[in-house]
């Protein structure tokens, strides 16, 4: 599927973007990539983006946060060594968990909130020292990019890109 | 688009309302239990139970448990003995004797509050729509504007239940609140201190001054209201938005009072700072559940076309996160509670924990896990039947908080979910239905011009 060529549409409205989108979509076009300068409402639809999981994978790490709570003050606090604190009743956990909850809590959300901006770097491949993959400097500040993979059809895929409303069409080397 | 309650629905409501005055009655006639049937039910009681020591058991219960219990046996003692000379064991069947005779107006009083309270809570939230000026809610306003009739009678009917079981009027006999037993405060130092704010009078003249404030914000909001949807300009809205943002500065002050007076004092011993807090998030998981329990009936009937999934959603997060608030506040409230464990204030626990274990523990549950686990997907948020699913719970565990609430000082030991409880809930749950639906019938169900009505149609979460 590796083209060697990518045709690349540049933009400067998002409105003219999303159109664009849906006429490219309908002409049965693989949209490689698009650069935005900012999020664009709707756009992951239009392109027919799947949706992200990572809200699964937040509760997922929010429920191990939780058992490691638990499982940490069971042991601290009521197996290795249960001291009589000030009171308190280190019997059972369950007798003193009151005093537990806000460390739960907080683990809770500690690991949920950690471990999913975590999965997102990695999904989404960011780092320090990362070389940027951005094709056209303009994309960050005020144009558009769509990116089209070219497979010898350069000539109907730049006529239909023009008649989107594109600013700027160039056919380039495809460098990643 | 108009609404026109169905015949089966206010046959519903009228047939509820029916059935439950008559449980209602029953459970009235039924509980003038007699000094000996109660002596006689105890010995039964401890018999049955097989241990030789229940009795002293119970007595030791008490007497560590509550505090309160000394106070009320003051009264309890209608036989005329001096209160020196009665026995541990007369002064057990005449506590045992008083609480049978608490449950009836108990359960009502429990059912009115919680009627009443939902139609508060959604006053407030229909308040806050306004002064937040909301674009998604607006197709819901009359919805809510319906839910809000039932707060002047249902309020009425509150006050009027506390004051007729404090005065010995219609019948009552001191049965919710032990402050207004004059005989209790002579013995109580504690209470005596607290006359200053714990009077009958001032609690009548209080109860007036908060329901007439609630009444009149809610009688000129509907009034505009109604008034936007014939006017050329948004004059009305402005009037609407201005009294709404009076009306919240008012409601959070007299909502806090109102939950020290109606159900606090229930415990005049016990006292804690966050309490109207947490009375308040209760009111409004209640109120925005009924909001969506009424819109999805009314969409199911093709009565509001506009209201689409988005709205549900809204109205399912605010279920959700109300429904962690209220976790929140309620944690909040026992753990530091249990953490100090001061006698004065432990008590308070210490009792629901021992007696009451099951609702209140259970309740948590159904107030807190359950919108919990249920609620956080977005998908599910917008499935009628899983709103209703966790709707129901919502709404059966919040009836369930009140009674933890209120049950305890009142019938103590001696509660049961029965006739009492479940007749009290079918004649307020009918009277609700009645007031609401046929407040619904009285304006078109979408306002028209109000400044932010387009919005809410195309509202696309």
């Amino acid at each position: 599927m590796e083209t060697s060529k990518v045709i690349h549409a540049i933009y400067n409205d998002d409105d003219v973007l999303m159109a664009a989108v849906k006429t490219v979509k309908a002409k049965r076009h693989h949209i490689e990539e698009i650069y935005t300068p900012f999020p664009v409402h709707g756009l992951d639809k239009a392109m027919g983006l799947a949706p992200t999981r990572i809200a699964i994978a937040s509760f997922m790490y929010g429920c191990v946060g939780l058992i490691v709570a638990t499982v940490m003050m069971n042991f601290i606090m009521i197996e290795d060594w249960p001291q009589n604190i000030g009171g308190k009743p280190s019997f059972s956990y369950l007798e003193n968990m009151p005093a537990f909850v806000p460390i739960m809590f907080e683990l809770t959300v500690f690991f949920a909130a950690h471990l999913m901006v975590i999965t997102f770097y990695l999904r989404s491949r960011m780092w320090p020292f990362k070389k940027a993959e951005n094709p056209d400097p303009r994309t960050t500040d005020d144009h558009f990019l769509m990116e089209i993979p070219v497979h010898g059809n350069e000539k109907e895929l730049h006529d239909l890109l023009s008649e989107t409303g594109a600013v700027e069409i160039n056919v380039v080397d495809n460098t990643h | 688009m108009e609404y026109k309650i169905s015949n089966r629905l206010r046959l519903t409501a009228i047939i509820l309302m029916v059935v439950g005055l008559l449980g209602v009655v029953y459970s009235f006639t039924t509980s003038h239990v007699t000094f000996d049937e109660v002596e006689k039910m105890l010995s039964e009681e401890s018999h049955h139970g097989g241990a030789e020591d229940h009795g002293a058991e119970t007595h030791q219960v008490e007497a560590t448990s509550h505090d309160e219990h000394a106070s009320k046996d003051a009264h309890g003692d209608t036989h005329g003995v001096s209160h020196e000379v009665v026995d541990e064991h007369t002064k057990h069947v005449n506590h045992v004797m008083h609480a049978m005779h608490n449950r009836p107006w108990s359960a009502f009083y429990v059912a009115a509050f919680f009627f009443m309270m939902i139609s508060l809570g959604v006053l407030a939230f229909y308040a806050l729509q306004y002064v937040s000026q909301s674009g998604w809610s607006p197709l819901l306003l009359r919805v809510m504007e319906g839910i809000t009739a039932y707060l002047l009678p249902g309020a009425l009917i509150v006050v009027l239940i506390a004051v007729a079981s404090g005065t010995g009027w219609l019948g009552g006999h001191y049965n919710i609140f032990v402050w207004m037993d004059p005989d209790v405060v002579a013995h109580d130092k504690l209470i005596q201190g607290k006359t200053g704010w714990l009077n009958i009078g001032g609690f009548l003249v209080r109860g007036l001054i908060f329901i007439g404030g609630w009444s009149l914000y809610r009688y000129f909001s509907r009034k505009f209201s109604i008034a936007q949807d014939k006017a050329n300009d948004n004059k009305n809205f402005k009037k609407t938005f201005r009294i709404s943002a009076a009306f919240l500065v008012f409601f959070i002050y007299t909502e806090s009072m109102m939950s020290w007076d109606w159900i606090m004092s229930v415990d005049p011993h016990w006292f804690s700072t966050l309490f109207g807090w947490y009375v308040f998030a209760g009111m409004m998981v209640c109120g925005v559940t009924v909001i969506a329990f009424i819109t999805m009936y009314l969409k199911g009937k093709g009565l509001l076309p506009q209201v689409n999934d988005s709205h549900l959603h809204d109205l399912a997060k605010f279920m959700f996160a109300f429904s962690i608030f209220w976790t929140y506040l309620w944690f909040s409230q026992f753990m530091l509670i249990w953490y100090s464990n001061i006698p004065e204030e432990v008590t308070y626990f210490v009792t629901r924990i021992q007696d009451y274990n099951l609702p209140f523990f259970g309740m948590l549950a159904m107030n807190f896990i359950f919108p919990l686990l249920l609620l956080m997907n977005s998908d599910y948020k917008r499935v009628p039947w899983f709103i209703v699913m966790a709707g129901i719970v919502i709404l059966a565990g919040h009836y369930i908080d009140v009674f933890n609430m209120i049950m305890p000082a009142t019938v103590g030991d001696q509660w049961a979910i029965g006739i009492p409880e479940i007749a009290s809930l079918l004649f307020f749950a009918g009277l609700f239905i009645f007031i609401v639906f046929t407040a619904l019938t009285k304006a078109p169900l979408t306002p028209k011009r109000n400044p932010f009505i387009k919005e809410s149609e195309n509202f696309h979460y």
